[in-house]
């Protein structure tokens, strides 16, 4: 380490004015940082870490201040500097890449000209050769085509290619400190290893130094240097990454480890030590309905199947419509796009299926269809021997079928109607559809529901805006099972949560399938979490069906190039 | 707060009822009301204003010292004085006891008409936004056809052609607001359209018509509360404009417009009372409305809560 670090956190406490009085944010944290340096910066939602980057580029919000303690960034005391000198510093000295590519572009601007702005504002090209300079950074940025892209527009671009033209932004002045803010939430696994090797190289080629904000543990390992992990404000423990992980010293830094799914890994072990030795007991005293109706199903047909599913939409092209209107000739046929190409596979009773692929595969538009809220173009949907794919969507709704079939939604907080309450959310379908629990009040069966999910009852009464996101999820779950279904779609119902939050609810998902009998078809990218809940799983790229196997054979031994490339791409941590 | 402090395999956790309180959410929502007016006073002098335009309304007949519609020619045209606060007209009458008496009139116009255009106008954007298709196009080309004309000029070929009463006043305010209340909802409730929580309430086995009125309305009714206080104002000024050309209510009922009406031709000599009180109130009025409709923003607003 050099005398004077880079960047030198001492004693920071950020605090909050709030209608409950202050709150603080983060307390009499120590961080530094040397020149060159990759930091990684742990926490689960709320932990602080994103706040303590916004106090280092001094961007808090209205109601936050930095109360004690200093930061000093190459010297200059950044809690004292004035507004000009930090206008200055930021993008020209640190940077920053948020969350979100497409929020942090213009999206009336081509990201060329947005290229440009950085390069002008900062006096780092002369008006006559910005334009070359603009397209020579896209390059390497590793944007192909950079000529053509140039001139294109942010909704033109994929999520990964918005991420690396903001990485282009934040790196077009060759700032000394890149701070990355969950630079890869909601990219594709492949993406996310494609634009973080990307960021890696960059700043290690300009001998930058990087704060990598992440909830993932295992992507801070592999790309960082050092770790800082973050709790409820505070920092708990600061160590090289390979420490961190050999060996943990902080009980909490233990806790997010074992929470984290990985190879080798049981859905027991996520669970923090007291509670995983609790679930395991119960396991063992409740009878084991798994293998039994693995069994003695074996033999009758499979709860599902579907057979060469096709799902066609029309593609709507600029070119298409305007031909139509100004065409001389009548206008070409309709181009159909393929969200689902021809997929077939078969779920059984109690059997747990994973369906993965990346972002615009169609294992979404497979699970809507399944679910009967969107129609298909072709193929059957065989369910319990009955063609449910026949039946249009619109009158499946009130069918005593659509009890048998439920699903679980990814983001808990929309799938909520914020005016309804816990129990008002839960008791929804069994008013509607009626309870297989006959003659048992409404109140009671909700009462039932939550204790079966883990919903403490006094929550029912609160609003989804009440709750944190674990009971949210939990709520969703519950509506899901209250009408006793055989089929359960869970499309990400976890990706929205934090890792310790993940791991309870994976293990209530698996308690409730062994308990209730249920089959699940899991909907996911994360291949960490498939291994741990499911027997199947079915690999899905661009509509089509890759590879499917039993989990262990498929993520074992992988056929497919494709999904060795899936595997490959999951941050492994140094061992 | 988190679950995974309660996290338990399913039939661990045992916990009591509580008794459930059935104002707790709207002592919450009183709570929160305070503190949006503490945090900004003007959304409190407000509700302040509101609350005396309902008094007025309500009981300003008993309040007022005179009787609004008693002439006495030996009186009129007084300048205030503290017999008469506001003055007297060229009949005689108390200008101040014509104008609190008029509240009430004005105040249910534009209630009645804002009520009828929510219902017509909420309800078909709602519809619109949600089933799309021909229920879109037929919404958006009335609504656009109404915008087509300018909204007093409409107003007044409707009171025109239905008669002069105040029933048909409003009916036509509630026709010209039309459209601002059919974009709106349309607009709300299409974004809403595919939310999580809607086609969670397809797989409850809800009907499209239930979702729309159970799951989407509800959603949407904050927002048309703040719209509907925002057009009160507006409905207000319409309701007075019509009188003030003489349609609509007739003298001698006491009426903002028909007293600005009146007053107007005595300004040049000097009677300036007789137009500038109940113009005042008029002002005071749509000023109200429009600053409690902001107000109402923030205190709906689930941004600022918590």
């Amino acid at each position: 380490m050099v005398a004077i670090p880079l960047l030198d956190i001492q004693n920071l406490t950020v605090e909050f004015a709030t209608r409950r009085g202050i709150v603080r944010a983060v307390e009499h944290i120590n961080i530094t940082l040397a020149k060159g340096e990759t930091l990684g910066i742990v926490g689960e939602s709320g932990s602080g870490k994103s706040v303590t980057s916004y106090a280092v580029m001094r961007i808090l919000d209205r109601a936050g201040r930095i109360a004690e303690g200093s930061v000093h960034f190459t010297g200059l005391d950044v809690r004292n500097a004035p507004e000009d000198a930090m206008r200055d510093l930021r993008g020209r000295e640190m940077s920053m890449i948020f969350q979100n590519p497409r929020a942090a572009l213009n999206p009336i601007r081509k990201v060329g000209r947005q290229i440009e702005d950085v390069l002008l504002q900062h006096v780092q090209a002369a008006p006559n050769e910005v334009t070359e300079k603009a397209i020579e950074i896209l390059d390497r940025v590793r944007i192909a085509r950079p000529r053509e892209r140039y001139h294109a527009y942010p909704f033109e671009l994929s999520g990964g290619m918005c991420q690396r033209v903001v990485i282009a932004l934040a790196l077009a002045c060759r700032p000394r400190l890149l701070i990355a803010d969950e630079p890869t939430t909601g990219l594709d696994v492949t993406t996310q290893k494609a634009v973080m090797d990307l960021m890696v190289d960059l700043t290690r080629a300009n001998d930058m130094a990087t704060i990598l904000i992440t909830h993932d543990l295992g992507l801070a390992a592999a790309y960082c240097e050092r770790v800082v992990v973050m709790e409820k404000g505070r920092v708990v423990e600061t160590a090289s990454s390979e420490k961190i992980f050999k060996s943990p010293s902080h009980a909490y830094t233990r806790k997010l480890m074992r929470a984290t799914p990985r190879p080798g890994a049981s859905l027991r072990g996520l669970l923090p030590e007291d509670m995983s030795e609790a679930a395991e007991k119960t396991v063992k005293a409740s009878p084991k309905p798994n293998g039994k109706t693995k069994s003695s199903d074996k033999t009758k047909a499979p709860l599902l199947m579907v057979d060469k599913l096709l799902k066609e939409y029309p593609r709507q092209g600029l070119q298409s419509s305007l031909a139509k209107l100004f065409g001389p000739r009548p206008a070409p046929k309709p181009e159909v796009f393929r969200a689902v190409d021809g997929i077939s596979f078969t779920v059984d009773r109690g059997e747990s299926v994973g369906l993965v692929g990346e972002s615009g595969c169609g294992k979404s538009t497979t699970s809507m269809m399944l679910m009967r809220l969107i129609d298909k173009t072709d193929g059957t949907i065989m369910f319990d021997g009955e063609d449910i794919g026949a039946i249009p969507a619109k009158k499946f709704a009130r069918l005593p079928l659509r009890r048998r079939i439920q699903m679980v939604f990814q983001d808990p907080t929309d799938s909520l109607n914020p005016r309804f309450t816990a129990a008002r959310a839960i008791a929804d379908p069994i008013l509607r559809l009626g309870d297989p629990e006959d003659g048992m009040p409404v109140r009671a069966r909700c009462e039932e529901l939550a204790r079966q999910v883990g919903l403490p009852l006094d929550l029912l009464g609160r609003f989804p805006h009440q709750l944190s996101g674990g009971q949210k999820a939990r709520v969703g779950i519950a509506r899901a099972i209250a009408l006793k279904p055989d089929l359960i779609v869970l499309d990400e119902p976890t990706a929205a949560l934090d890792v310790s939050v993940q791991a309870v609810v994976l293990n209530l998902l698996q308690d409730l399938k062994e308990s209730l009998g249920m089959s699940y078809l899991f909907v996911s990218h994360d291949l960490n979490v498939v291994r741990l809940l499911c027997d199947r799983v079915i690999v899905m790229r661009a509509g089509k069906i890759v590879e499917q196997g039993p989990t262990g054979r498929v993520l074992g031994a992988p056929e497919a190039d494709y999904t060795r490339d899936l595997l490959a791409a999951i941050p492994h941590p140094p061992v | 707060m988190r679950g995974k402090a309660k996290a338990m395999p399913a039939p661990a956790v045992m916990a009591e009822t509580p008794p459930r309180r059935p104002l707790a959410g709207l002592a919450a929502m009183l709570r929160h009301g305070r503190y949006v007016i503490s945090e900004n006073p003007v959304t409190g002098f407000a509700f302040g204003l509101f609350v005396l335009i309902v008094i007025a309304a309500l009981f300003g007949p008993y309040l007022v010292p005179h009787d609004p519609l008693a002439s006495d020619t030996a009186a009129a045209l007084k300048p205030p004085s503290l017999k008469h606060w506001f003055g007297t007209d060229q009949l005689g009458r108390d200008v101040f006891s014509r104008v609190v008496v008029a509240t009430r009139l004005d105040f249910f116009i534009a209630i009645a008409s804002v009520a009828l255009v929510f219902l017509m106008g909420g309800l078909a954007g709602v519809a619109a936004g949600f089933f799309g298709g021909w229920t879109d196009r037929i919404v958006g080309r009335i609504a656009d056809t109404i915008m087509a004309f300018p909204l007093f000029v409409l107003a007044m070929g409707i009171v025109a052609a239905l008669g002069n009463t105040v029933q048909n006043i409003v009916i036509a305010t509630a026709i010209v607001n039309f459209p601002l209340y059919a974009r709106v909802a349309r607009a709300e409730a299409n974004v809403r359209r595919e939310a999580g929580f809607v086609q969670a309430a397809r797989l409850s086995g809800n009907s499209e018509v239930r979702i729309l009125l159970a799951h989407i309305l509800p959603n949407i009714l904050p927002i048309m509360i703040v719209q509907m206080s925002l057009t009160m104002g507006y409905a207000i000024l319409n309701a007075a404009g019509l009188s003030f050309i003489g349609l609509g209510v007739r003298p001698p009922t006491a009426e903002w417009g028909i007293m600005v009406a009146e007053g107007s031709a005595f300004m040049v000599s000097g009677e300036w009372w007789i137009a500038f009180f109940p113009g005042a109130a008029l002002m005071i009025a749509v000023f109200c409305f429009n600053l409690l409709g902001d107000g109402l923003r923030d205190i709906f607003d689930p941004q600022r809560r918590t």
